[in-house]
């Protein structure tokens, strides 16, 4: 029994992503067709050369359908699949185990949401019927939990935690400005952050993800075919992924300031990847900053920081887009944009552009080795993905 | 004979100044947005339940009933965790049953019988009249049983049925009416009179013998003159609560009567009557097991827990006369009978699960242990009655909630177990990491015409 991983054996060859927006001009299957369009394009390819499709929505539609009505694919398979935000990346994980397993030579995974037709503000999800005794806490609630646990476990008093926090989407703006696609493309000040009106807990609007329509998509093939398709293909080091027994709403000793899913698939991942200090050797990171708070904790459950530490960090700038080690340097899901299907998929994007040095402004001297993290739930109870890519 | 084996009582955490209805001095309690008629009583049944022997019979009156059609009294019964072998009743038409239902509730353990009596009542009325500003809501049940137990025997009783249009409402009304005061007034006065005489005689006590007398009328004209008549001193007059709860309709003969049980010594002799279209009225001797009847919550105590400048157009909203702008967030959705009925245990009774490999407490109670896999050992646990603490917390400004924003924590209880839920009857910026909370039974929301009830925490009142 092991995670083996397929390092090195799966090259992403052609992306494609539509700008993440209010698109009213637009529904799921116009923005498919978008990023498909532009995905086959990067890579050069008919459409009749992919062999099967991964299709990752949350609720913008079902089955395969979607996908396959929008394109016209000629009797294809294709898959729908569904794992809360982490849905994008979910699609591109079981594209490339796809290709790997030699059952099909090209793959493409998909990702779309169309969010903004619902008319409610932030994130609405149907449930099936229950018995009426979940909490009904909504998603900014549920992350914003982590704040003041952070806060009295490592005794950071309230201002400051909000100070960094604010720093935080500060930092995501100040990188969305630089981003085309970006849903949210100029910066903010920190004091309009940090007093934006409340949503929930230490919470304002700011600390918020953007509630957007948009679509991204993924062509993967076997690593030893990739330059057929483009000279600077992008290879996968490591795919991982976590689900747990949601302890953190059992456990009393589970603290809401971690998120053991992120934990046990990094550590996943850095094992399959050989990385042995994530702090050093991962150039830069696209991670599930749904909520400022999360972004912070995330560096922390994924070694970037050491425990009680990434706070200062984020003071000191060590993730900003011209720091150390850059975090979100598309603006994440802040600024670009959080198509829940789209996302993950938006953060490989992220990664083909600065690992082909096609970042423009944005653009990370020399980056080595990045890493996407993407996660669906709430602390707790989420499901966690990690993946490592590299030149 | 029977007598009142235990009580217990229930006033809502709100008040509504009269001086903010322009109708004089006082309050009156005004029960959550998250209660109801039968929340209430379930709290005042936890009260007189407590470790008692359980009871066969549960009655339950009310003229607030949230159902019109399906068992609000089935509802009490699988919140208080009772067997579903328990005979239900449910009483309801008019502010008298409450004392009516206890009365029934002493004939039933005259036959050997133990019931369960709970009365509880959300009274509304027309903005701008009395019943408005003088009504209040409020529970009290009582359990009875046989007389050597009793710590208040019934020592005699009388009864009267009168057809008159005093105060009526139809099923589709929202509001009650009553006809003029002074018709009422001199129609029932002599009915109180001549019951409360006969419930006197059939219980061979005179009424200077009397140490508390309780009257309660739709109509408090129709009382007025019966002190006199009678000869009562004042000080053998019940405080009717009138200045801090309002009269809550069902429950209010026995909220009084409660609160005097509250403060009476062994052979205190109390009448108690409630006049509504005809009259009841008992007559009760305080034994030597009072003091092991009593709650855990005085009436006093319930009364001196409170917030007190609710505003009058919250209230509104919360009673669902007037309209306001929801949240851009969808409708709640309703609960589904299988799921409901599947997890009653879990949902109603607050019964959870634990481990009996491992002692990990589970709430929702789970087939497979979280901490050690064990699949299928678990011993059912209820947690209603557990202390907890906030383990963390937020404000939740923008989900669906008649009282924003939404006071959503982690709860850990003692002895293990933890939940996220709601804290209700609290003040948002009062919460902290730590702070001890008790649990309580609430009705969450109406979602497409579908009551939700499950648990809350709140702050310990």
């Amino acid at each position: 029994m092991a995670s083996n991983g397929i390092r090195d054996r799966v090259a992403i060859v052609g992306m494609g992503c539509t700008p993440f927006g209010e698109h009213w001009d637009k529904g799921a299957d116009d923005l498919l067709v978008d990023a498909t369009r532009d995905a086959y394009a990067s890579a050069g390819v008919d459409p009749d050369a992919v062999d099967a499709y991964w299709l990752g929505t949350m609720g913008s539609g079902v089955s395969g359908l979607l996908l396959s009505e929008a394109i016209k694919i000629q009797y294809k398979p294709v898959t729908r699949l569904e794992n809360m935000c982490a849905t994008g990346s979910e699609a591109l994980r079981n594209a490339a185990y796809a290709v790997a397993s030699g059952a099909y030579d090209l793959a493409m995974a998909v990702g779309v949401e169309k969010l903004k037709d619902s008319g409610y503000s932030g994130l609405v999800s149907s449930r099936p019927p229950d018995d009426g005794t979940l909490p009904s806490m909504t998603a900014p609630a549920m992350f914003s939990l982590l704040a003041p646990a952070y806060a009295k476990k490592y005794g950071v008093d309230e201002g400051t935690l909000k100070d960094v926090i604010s720093r935080i989407a500060w930092k995501n703006h100040v990188n969305g400005a630089k981003n085309p696609k970006a849903q949210f493309r100029s910066e903010v000040p920190l004091e309009k952050i940090k007093s934006s009106p409340r949503v929930a807990g230490m919470f304002g609007v700011f600390d918020c993800s953007g509630v957007s329509d948009g679509s991204a998509a993924a062509i993967v093939c076997r690593a030893e075919d990739a330059h057929k398709y483009t000279d600077k293909p992008i290879f996968i080091k490591a795919l991982a992924f976590a689900a747990g027994p949601a302890e953190g709403f059992f456990n009393q000793d589970y603290d809401f300031t971690t998120f053991q899913e992120v934990v046990a698939s990094c550590e996943d991942a850095y094992r399959q990847a050989g990385i042995q200090n994530p702090r050093e050797e991962i150039s830069m990171a696209e991670v599930h900053d749904c909520f400022t708070a999360t972004e912070l904790v995330l560096m922390e459950d994924m070694g970037f920081s050491p425990r009680g530490q990434g706070w200062k960090d984020v003071l000191d700038g060590r993730f900003d887009g011209d720091g150390p080690q850059p975090v979100n340097p598309d603006g994440g899901l802040k600024s670009f944009g959080h198509p829940i299907g789209a996302s993950g998929l938006r953060m490989m994007y992220e990664m083909w552009l600065q690992l082909r040095g096609e970042a423009g402004k944005r653009q990370i001297r020399d980056p080595k080795l990045g890493l996407t993290h993407n996660l669906g739930g709430q602390p707790g109870r989420c499901v966690s993905f990690v993946s490592i890519v590299g030149r | 004979m029977a007598g009142i084996a235990r009580y217990g009582s229930y006033v809502p955490f709100s008040r509504v100044q009269r001086s903010a209805l322009g109708a004089g001095r006082g309050s009156r309690a005004v029960a959550s947005h998250d209660e109801d008629s039968v929340s209430m009583a379930v709290e005042a049944a936890r009260g007189a339940l407590r470790d008692a022997a359980a009871p066969d019979a549960l009655l339950f009156a009310t003229t607030s009933p949230p159902y019109a059609e399906k068992t609000n009294a089935a509802t009490v019964q699988a919140a208080l965790g009772l067997s579903e072998n328990v005979a239900s009743v449910e009483l309801g038409g008019s502010s008298r049953m409450g004392l009516a239902a206890l009365g029934l509730g002493l004939d039933l353990a005259s036959a050997g019988r133990r019931a369960l009596v709970c009365a509880g009542d959300v009274v509304i009325g027309a903005p701008g009249g009395p019943r408005e500003s003088q009504g209040g809501d409020a529970a009290v049940a009582f359990l009875t049983g046989p007389d050597d137990t009793s710590a208040a025997r019934l020592l005699g009783r009388a009864s009267a049925t009168v057809e008159l249009l005093d105060v009526w409402r139809l099923p589709e009304d929202r509001f009650a009416k009553q006809w003029e005061e002074r018709f009422g007034a001199e129609v029932l006065g002599p009915v109180l009179a001549d019951t409360v005489t006969r419930a006197l005689k059939d219980a061979g006590v005179e009424p200077t013998e009397l140490s508390q007398v309780i009257l309660d009328a739709t109509n408090p004209r129709a009382a007025a003159g019966l002190p006199r008549a009678l000869g009562l001193k004042p000080e053998q007059l019940a405080d009717g609560l009138e200045a801090q709860v309002g009269r809550s309709g069902s429950a209010h003969a026995g909220l009084v009567l409660a609160r005097c049980l509250d403060r009476a010594k062994p052979g205190d002799r109390i009448l108690v009557a409630s006049l509504a279209d005809g009259c009841d009225a008992l007559v009760l001797q305080v034994t030597e097991h009072i003091a092991a009847a009593r709650p855990s919550h005085a009436v006093d105590a319930w009364i001196a827990s409170k917030r007190e400048d609710l505003a009058y157009n919250a209230w509104l909203k919360w009673r669902g006369i007037l309209p306001f702008e929801p949240p851009r967030r969808p409708d709640p959705e309703r609960p589904a009978a299988p799921p409901m009925r599947r997890h009653g245990r879990w949902k109603l009774a607050f019964v959870g699960g634990r481990c009996t490999r491992c002692q990990t407490g589970h709430l929702p109670p789970q087939r497979v242990c979280s901490s050690c896999g064990a699949i299928d050992e678990m011993q059912p646990e209820r947690f209603a009655d557990r202390k907890g603490r906030v383990a963390t917390f937020t404000l939740d400004h923008l989900a669906y909630t008649l009282q924003p924003p939404v006071v959503a924590a982690v709860v850990d209880f003692e002895g293990g177990g933890r939940l996220a839920c709601e804290l209700t009857d609290v003040e948002p910026s009062s919460v902290a990491i730590g702070n001890e909370v008790e649990m309580t039974f609430r009705r969450l929301y109406t979602g497409q015409g579908v009551h939700n009830y499950f648990w809350k925490a709140r702050p310990q009142r």
